[in-house]
């Protein structure tokens, strides 16, 4: 009796454990039966060489690569932006700051990352881009510049976090004996401590560059919705994030080609995050077996 | 000697860049939450939170996407807790360390990184259109419930792990089986640990937007929700509504919401806090 029901229990846990797989599944199979259906009716290589992206407007183009640019630029632009400041931070935290500070201020950096992002969206539409327009007059109100920038705040706490957790695992016997040979502080975190940290360091930017390329409502609401091949930070641009909530705020009839221009992109999406994810993942095992 | 000099400089330099860096981050956080609370904190009223939405700025309020905010939120606990909890357990006390725990591991991880507009579209297609759920708080929390249930696996897995192998192997002495002493060793020990993990998950998805407008919900609901096959919005939907219009009005009305919803964030994320400083304790 007692053997049937740990049986039972064991195999109802697995289930729920299935259900992830059946997610991933899940995931995979809507976004490639709508895209395949999507490429019936469009050609794979308009897709990946035209350069307008119009499917809402009466004269179609289904050119990816303007909202490929838009994504990339604010992504490149918040990467730009957190990249310094977050491993300067947990370089900071971890080699020189106090105990105590890095105790009660790495929660709170934290708390960069558990704001909601439609607030950071209302942040960088209110405050940044009119402040931004002061400095470059030709500013348009909705730019890739600042949704980027406020973007990069974001995921600051995402890099200084991860990287500070790296930084500080690396054995304190590096730290003494370079201290020993007479270094300063400054040439043991930038010659010994960071290259020993660095597969945590890279998995940190890693997932920042991941989280930002699916970073939907901050370029929502601040970069506009126009999608354009362009490098130019101060005009409206579109991300392919932002494309999927504008169509699905409109009304767009269920199995309608503009309906499945959503996947389409959607699957474009995935598949960049999936082999960053995947990567970062992998480089994470080699560095855990380093130290363990 | 120079060099020695300049090293020490370069040193003093890095110190102050690190603290200058350290202070940007917290000083934007501040400036942020200062320039809402100035925008919105006039705005806030009983009236606010009571009142249905409106063309007029100065009538509306936020009860309908608070209501709903609040059904997705039970919903979603609801789906989400015990399905998260389960997937933890076996990963962790069942699933042995062979191939298949190893797909599932990085499978998890993976999920964790998908953006979750992607878990939008999964719910667009299979819960509102395939299951005929419609645009409804069902659909929706079940959408949430996909998107949170990587990190409360995670939580559940790290909080299973800091139980002492000392109970274990005491309660296996006194004949207990294992699925007893998970249910009265193992659970109770690293409840704090697993109810951080879930609370920190559900202020992720009371924030969620992206996913919510892909599965269907409305800017615009004349109604709060009374069953979970209603239509619903939810807090930062409205948020992006009001954001999204031209007058002056609504953009105080959306730095008034995110006040409420800061305020929702913030308090699950001190709660969390909490638990885990009572669970860490425990075990010292």
């Amino acid at each position: 009796m007692r053997k049937i029901k740990e049986l039972i229990i064991e195999k109802s846990l697995l289930s729920s454990a299935l259900i992830t797989i059946a997610v991933t599944l899940g995931i995979i199979l809507v976004l490639s039966v709508e895209t395949v259906r999507f490429f019936s009716e469009v050609s794979i290589f308009d897709f990946f060489t035209d350069t307008q992206w119009t499917p809402l407007f009466t004269e179609k183009h289904f050119g990816i690569l303007p909202l490929l640019s838009g994504t990339f630029l604010t992504s490149f632009i918040a990467i730009a932006f957190a990249l310094p400041i977050g491993l300067s931070i947990s370089i900071y935290l971890s080699e020189y700051a106090p105990k105590s500070f890095r105790k009660s201020v790495k929660p709170l950096l934290e708390l960069l990352a558990a704001v909601p992002t439609v607030v950071y969206g209302f942040f960088a539409l209110v405050v940044v881009t009119p402040f931004l327009q002061d400095i470059i007059p030709n500013l348009s109100g909705f730019n890739s510049l600042s949704a980027g920038l406020v973007m990069g705040i974001m995921i600051i706490p995402y890099i200084s976090s991860i990287s500070e957790d790296a930084l500080h695992s690396v054995p304190d016997s590096l730290r003494e004996a370079s201290y020993g040979m007479g270094s300063t502080k400054f040439q043991t975190a930038f010659k010994v401590i960071v290259p020993a940290a660095s597969s945590g360091i890279i998995v940190s930017i890693i997932l920042a560059i991941s989280r930002a390329i699916g970073e939907t409502m901050i370029v929502a609401v601040a970069a506009g919705q126009q999608p354009r091949l362009t490098l130019d930070p101060t005009v409206p641009i579109e991300t392919i994030t932002a494309y999927i909530v504008q169509v699905s705020l409109g009304d767009v009839q269920h199995g309608s080609l503009e309906y499945r221009t959503i996947f389409a992109a959607g699957i474009t999406l995935f598949v960049f995050t999936f082999l960053l994810n995947t990567l970062s993942y992998r480089i994470r095992k080699k560095y855990q077996e380093k130290y363990e | 000697m120079n060099s020695i000099r300049k090293n020490r400089i370069k040193d003093q330099i890095f110190r102050y860049w690190g603290i200058f860096c350290t202070a940007i981050g917290l000083v934007l956080l501040s400036v942020f939450i200062g320039d809402i609370l100035i925008d919105g904190l006039r705005r806030i009223d009983w009236d606010f939170i009571t009142s249905l939405p409106s063309r007029k700025p100065e009538k509306s309020g936020i009860y309908t996407a608070l209501m709903g905010s609040i059904w997705i939120l039970l919903l979603t606990t609801i789906i989400a807790f015990p399905i998260g909890v389960a997937a933890g357990i076996y990963l962790e006390e069942y699933g042995k360390k062979n191939k298949f725990s190893g797909i599932l591991e990085i499978n998890i991880s993976n999920l964790a990184g998908v953006p979750s507009i992607i878990y939008g579209l999964l719910g667009l297609e299979v819960f509102v259109r395939i299951m005929n759920l419609g645009a409804s708080v069902l659909a929706g929390s079940l959408t949430l419930s996909l998107l949170i249930l990587p990190i409360v696996i995670v939580a559940t897995r790290e909080a299973i792990k800091a139980v002492p192998t000392s109970v274990i192997d005491a309660s296996y002495a006194l004949g207990a089986s294992k699925w007893q002493t998970i249910w009265h060793q193992i659970l109770p020990a690293s409840s704090g640990g697993i109810l951080t993990g879930v609370i920190l998950a559900l202020s992720r998805a009371v924030g969620e937007t992206a996913p919510l407008i892909v599965v269907g919900a409305l800017a615009y609901v004349p109604f709060a929700p009374e069953s979970p096959m209603d239509e619903f919005s939810v807090l930062p939907i409205q948020i992006f509504n009001w954001i999204s219009r031209p007058q002056h009005g609504f953009i105080e009305n959306a730095a008034a919401a995110i006040i409420i919803l800061l305020c929702i964030t913030f308090i699950m994320n001190g709660i969390a806090v909490y638990f885990r400083n009572k669970w860490q304790q425990k075990w010292k």
